[in-house]
């Protein structure tokens, strides 16, 4: 009988002795993409997956993970676990995630499953397609178990026409676009390094705790499920980048080109993530900024002064993401207030517990800056004026948030604008972060679909806001959106809870 | 001086990986958060297959981790009988 073979052997065979020289074609043209954007490979022999997964093995032990899966979400359709969630208000960051998260999962899935096909190296090849399919997994899994929801709260319906086409889901959908539309290797720096690495952790670690202490089993279980995924995602992630600055020193400047970029972009993306923290789970774990300070500053500092002896320094603007993590969540959330009648979930003012919890975990700004609005909007509500604003918010031309942000340097309390020409048109942006993505590739990013333009050129239907959020964001008017007070949400919960 | 860290789901397995991180790094910090536990460690972190099969009391493959890992910090490194990450080189 032969020997066992061990973990290694296993996994160079096959990741070595399957591939194949190219005798009669051209190796350029098997992999077009591979020196599209100017990145060196001398040997990828000298790529090594950490992880040394195998077929056999990824087979069983993902197969493991799914029953486990699937017995807890029939457990918690069983128990009836929809009314045992903390508080209503909760399920609104689960729509959002359904809207905003889910559907890049699938896009991850398409974006893998390419990248898997472009790269001359075949262990990166198969630890694409491995992850290609996972993408599809947590794509399935999200689905299924927020499909239990959908039978009894509102805004679960046609969520992946929605992201196709709501106001704010544009932010995530950008994202993922811009990424996809790169080269295979800004693909990997910017989706497996910069959003895996580091700031996956902050949705699917501190915010799935939180489910956890919300009552969400199912949520909770599909999000660690996901990231047990992820943890071999990240090793991806800081695998190719060591390989690409081994590989040549001229990659140097272009992947620290990339990490600027897609940590800015990332941190803006995480901002509907902050006020999912801080404003949306009813029980709290830890603040925004706490987690930021876990995920971020000391899990990507350890990350950065790592890979200093390759000559690459922190992600630029570092110093003013440190000022952000005081104000993101309470600008979003913001933002949403204001637009809830737009939004495809509803919006609330915290309660008076929670503005003293604001103020605790954000000594330095909440009262400053915050907490006078909150105190404002409850007046108003109160005396039956609803606050929502009526106008169409300016949004950059690059992460495709509202203009909401402010100042960090010298005074948070002030919008901050940025704006470029090209070609004798004026573009707007956010932050000087977003002002550089632009500039570096201003061809692309003038073409992007901005929702606000479109909607002022009439390109989303209605003559008014109803029927654009009833036609072509196919919205349940009165339903799916203004507030949670009110709410045919609220009232079914009342009832079933016995109150009402 | 930079952390490496490992969190596990907080299930019964994963109770015996914890108390085999315990016993094979002096010093590791155990966080428990809900749902989860968090282990953080200076520099480096291993997971031994041995240890945990004697926690265990059966036979257990360093691979089965994937079951109950969420997250993860540090170079990882795995073979047959262990599973590490480090930040030191």
């Amino acid at each position: 009988m032969a020997a066992k073979l061990n973990l290694k052997d296993k996994y160079r065979l096959l990741t070595r002795d399957l591939d194949w020289e190219f005798s009669y074609q051209n190796r350029q043209d098997a992999f077009p993409y591979e020196e599209f954007e100017g990145i060196k490979i001398t040997d990828w022999s000298k790529w090594e997956d950490p992880f040394r997964l195998t077929m056999d093995a990824y087979w069983k032990y993902q197969a493991e993970k799914e029953k486990k899966l699937y017995a807890i979400f029939d457990a918690f359709a069983q128990n009836n676990a929809q009314m045992n969630v903390s508080d209503p208000r909760y399920l609104n960051a689960i729509k959002i995630f359904l809207t905003g998260v889910t559907p890049l999962e699938y896009q991850a899935y398409q974006g893998f499953a390419h990248v898997g096909r472009q790269f001359g190296g075949i262990g990166a090849r198969i630890a694409c397609q491995m992850q290609s399919i996972d993408e599809l997994r947590h794509v399935q899994t999200q689905i299924h178990a927020m499909s239990h929801y959908n039978k009894f709260f509102d805004g679960f319906q046609d969520w992946s026409h929605m992201h196709d086409r709501v106001w704010y889901l544009s932010v995530p959908k950008s994202f993922f676009e811009d990424a996809r539309s790169a080269g295979p290797f800004e693909f990997l720096v910017a989706i497996s390094f910069s959003f895996e690495y580091v700031l996956t952790n902050l949705l699917f670690v501190p915010f799935m705790s939180g489910a956890a202490y919300n009552g969400d089993m199912a949520t909770v279980t599909f999000g660690f499920s996901a990231q047990s995924d992820e943890a071999r995602h990240m090793t991806l992630g800081l695998e190719i980048i060591k390989f690409l600055l081994e590989q040549h020193e001229d990659n140097v400047p272009i992947v620290q080109k990339w990490i600027d970029k897609w940590f800015w972009r990332g941190t803006r993306l995480l901002a509907i993530v902050a006020m999912m923290m801080d404003y949306m789970l009813p029980n709290k774990v830890m603040s925004w900024q706490e987690a930021w300070e876990v995920y971020f500053e000391e899990a990507g500092g350890a990350l950065f002064k790592d890979l200093a002896r390759y000559g690459i320094r922190a992600p630029k603007y570092a110093e003013v993401i440190e000022k952000e993590k005081e104000h993101i969540s309470h600008q979003a959330w913001w933002i949403f207030y204001n637009f809830g009648h737009a939004a495809g979930f509803h919006t609330w003012i915290p309660t008076d517990e929670e503005l003293d919890w604001l103020s605790e975990k954000y000594p330095d700004t909440f009262d400053k800056y915050y907490r006078p609005r909150w105190e404002l909007a409850k007046q108003m509500a109160a005396e039956g004026k609803r606050f929502y604003s009526s106008g169409l918010p300016q949004l950059c031309q690059v992460c495709q948030v509202p203009m909401g942000f402010t100042e960090m340097a010298d005074d948070p309390g002030q919008i901050s604008y940025r704006s470029a020409e090209y070609q004798g048109e004026r573009y707007h942006m956010c932050s000087d972060g977003c002002r550089d993505i632009f500039l570096d590739e201003p061809e692309k990013f003038v073409q992007a679909w901005l929702p606000v333009h479109q909607i002022l050129q009439g390109n989303c239907g209605g003559s008014d806001l109803e029927e654009m959020l009833r036609d072509y964001y196919r919205m349940n008017v009165g339903a799916d959106n203004m507030d949670m007070v009110g709410s045919p949400d609220e009232t079914r919960w009342q009832k079933w809870k016995g109150a009402a | 001086m930079s952390k490496v860290y490992l969190a596990l789901q907080d299930n019964d397995m994963s109770r015996y990986i914890v108390a085999a991180v315990e016993a094979d790094n002096p010093g590791v910090t155990v966080i428990y958060q809900p749902a989860m536990v968090r282990m953080e460690r200076e520099d480096s972190l291993t997971v031994r297959r041995s240890t945990v099969e004697a926690q265990l009391g059966q036979s257990w493959d360093v691979q089965e981790l994937h079951l109950n890992l969420i997250t993860l910090g540090g170079n990882v490194e795995e073979d047959d009988e262990a599973f590490s990450l480090s930040w030191v080189r």
